[in-house]
């Protein structure tokens, strides 16, 4: 433990944990968790770098599916066409984006999954929840209980340091991607307040993500076994964060309850600011939700979290 | 290790089973401990098979939300709604067989591999390739295969039933379909024990899940909509070289559209995938017996 070590050296100790308690202190404990998850992170970097470009290699199979669909919907539209007025329609070429579903046309389409890829890799949390029911299970989170750090913050500062260390081995694959892909992007680069609200969304999903997800671990303070809770919770978020398609493909009697739920926010709407999908007279309220459901699940991570404490009674060695 | 289901099959009367039937007899074995293992934790069976139709649901669902949209898949392909479904029967069929016999296994392989447990495999009087592909069978991957038949039910009773351009599959057809379909799951059998077998070489080889569903990934989707603009060489890469697109949409093919009125360069694919079943068993038992000639034991 970072903190143990430190306070070797402390010729006071007692002034050491007094000191952790300031605010100083707390940054400075921070500071040495940030930068002990870096390294940690930073060991694997070749195997990282190959496998974040293996991650695109679904897209090409999307890519091709989504064209497959646009260049049908194009014919039967030129055939309609044909039909209606007798003299002979020109062929829709679908990278003219004449088509459109959902208010996204085909090279939207491929856009749209680009920018999913880079969102989910902000919002996703791989093995936070279950960690955090393995850590109630075998009781180690009684470690948070006797030492002067909090388990929230620890764990969060610990993802902030893994997602920095991704995103700098990450960024030369993902810039080759985008670079190679620029042409699908039709809107090219968005105005910066467009800009400054996808990054706004980007930060704001991570941390949904990571209250999320924590807020789901908390469960284990109530049942041992949380995996199958979480395989429900997973299964919901592929399908309904818009990680799959963009959530304004489903049918409308669907689509209005898919936006009340927070999941889109992991993947659809980042995304969906991006590409300037979002109207800009409802992008404020928009962010303001997202932020209203951040402070949601910080109240219920935390509340969860001391109602668990309580009541918590320290199985294992 | 649990060894002992080995001493209990393998020490059978060789001299009354024929050879083939003495590899039948193992292989039942190795079924039957797997099912009594699988139904030792029966809840986490009982999750893996939801688990696994939910995620057919899930599929089911983006291609209804799709065919909303449009009439097929690809224009003057003829994957409609209805074929399209048994396109991806056929999909769910193939690989709910290869993930409930080879996949466990392959995972196993490279951990035999790691730990030494290979040099045991190695000395069993039973050929290797079969033991080390056949060990385990994952029961619960079969759930896949009930919800094929489901989709596949549908789509056949509505491909039968429509308005417009019914069809109903001729008993050769179906014929063809199980045995493209078997060729299917061989090539891919193949496949994955050339990438499994690379972990001799590599000591270990823990993207070989990853890497096995990019690849597959491809054959996904009816072949056509690849051949196209930079799409040609991957298509023909995937058709003839790594065939994985011949898996499925062979089959699905022979199914879903009428046999009669047939191109000479379809009779041709068809051609070329008994062939490149043929071919891939062949190069896959050698890429076997090269990796464990190059094999060093990690034990002792």
């Amino acid at each position: 433990m970072a903190t143990a070590t430190s306070s070797f050296d402390d010729p006071n100790p007692d002034s050491h944990h007094v000191a952790a308690a300031t605010w100083g202190g707390r940054v400075r404990v921070w500071k040495k968790i940030f930068t002990t998850a870096l390294s940690e992170r930073l060991v694997y970097r070749g195997d990282f770098a190959l496998g974040t470009l293996m991650r695109f290699l679904p897209i090409v199979t999307q890519i091709f599916l989504w064209w497959a669909i646009y260049d049908s919907i194009a014919a039967s539209q030129a055939a309609e066409k044909m039909v209606e007025s007798a003299v002979g329609g020109s062929e829709l070429d679908p990278s003219t984006d004449a088509v459109q579903i959902g208010g996204f046309g085909f090279r939207d389409m491929v856009a749209y999954y680009l920018i999913t890829m880079l969102a989910r890799a902000f919002s996703s949390m791989p093995g936070l929840a279950s960690g955090i029911a393995l850590q109630i299970r075998e009781g180690e989170i009684k470690r948070y209980l006797i030492q002067p750090i909090d388990l929230l913050s620890f764990l969060l500062i610990n993802r902030i340091a893994h997602k920095v260390a991704y995103y700098a081995i990450a960024i030369a694959p993902f810039g080759l991607v985008f670079y190679l892909c620029r042409d699908y992007f039709v809107g090219g680069f968005p105005p910066p307040h467009l800009f400054i609200a996808f990054l706004g969304s980007l930060v704001m999903g991570f941390l949904i993500g990571f209250f999320l997800e924590a807020a789901i671990g908390m469960i284990g303070f109530w049942f041992l076994e949380v995996s199958s809770l979480l395989f429900l919770y997973m299964l919901f978020s592929f399908f309904l964060s818009g990680h799959m398609f963009p959530i304004s493909l489903l049918p409308d009697s669907i689509e209005w309850f898919v936006n009340l739920l927070p999941l889109k926010y992991l993947a659809y709407f980042p995304a969906a600011v991006f590409l300037g999908k979002i109207p800009d007279e409802d992008l404020p309220m928009e962010m303001a939700i997202e932020a209203a459901w951040l402070t949601f699940f910080i109240v219920v991570c935390r509340w969860s979290y001391s109602r668990g404490v309580a009541r918590y009674s320290g199985y294992g060695g | 290790m649990d060894d002992q289901w080995m001493s209990d099959s393998v020490g059978f009367d060789r001299e009354t089973g024929s050879e083939w039937m003495r590899y039948v007899r193992v292989f039942g074995t190795f079924a039957r401990n797997s099912l009594v293992r699988d139904m030792t934790f029966r809840a986490n069976f009982v999750i893996e098979c939801l688990s696994s139709i939910g995620w057919t649901l899930m599929n089911v669902g983006f291609y209804l939300i799709i065919f909303q949209f449009t009439g097929s898949i690809g224009a003057d392909t003829g994957w409609d709604r209805e074929r399209f479904f048994l396109f991806l029967a056929t999909t769910w069929f193939i690989n709910s067989i290869v993930q409930a016999f080879f996949m466990p296994n392959a995972e196993e392989f490279s951990e035999l591999i790691r730990t030494g447990g290979l040099d045991f495999a190695l000395l069993k009087p039973i050929d290797t390739q079969f033991l080390i592909s056949f060990r385990r069978v994952s029961w619960s991957s079969l759930a896949n295969f009930l919800a094929g038949l489901v989709i596949a039910g549908v789509a056949l009773s509505r491909l039968a039933t429509r308005e417009v351009d019914p069809h109903i599959p001729t008993a050769m057809s179906v014929v063809l379909y199980v045995l493209f379909c078997m060729c299917g799951v061989v090539i891919m059998y193949s496949l994955m024990i050339c990438l499994s077998a690379t972990s001799i070489w590599l000591g270990r080889n823990q993207t070989l899940y990853n890497f096995w569903f990019y690849i597959t990934n491809f054959s996904r989707y009816p072949m056509e909509i690849y051949n196209r603009g930079w799409g040609t060489p991957m298509y023909g890469f995937f058709t003839f070289v790594v065939p994985v697109l011949v898996v499925v949409n062979v089959p699905a093919r022979l199914l879903a559209k009428p046999i009669d009125p047939r191109t000479n360069e379809e009779w041709m694919l068809v051609g070329w995938a008994l062939i490149a079943t043929v071919l891939s068993v062949t190069f896959s038992r050698w890429v076997f017996r090269r990796a464990l000639g190059s094999y060093r034991s990690a034990s002792s």
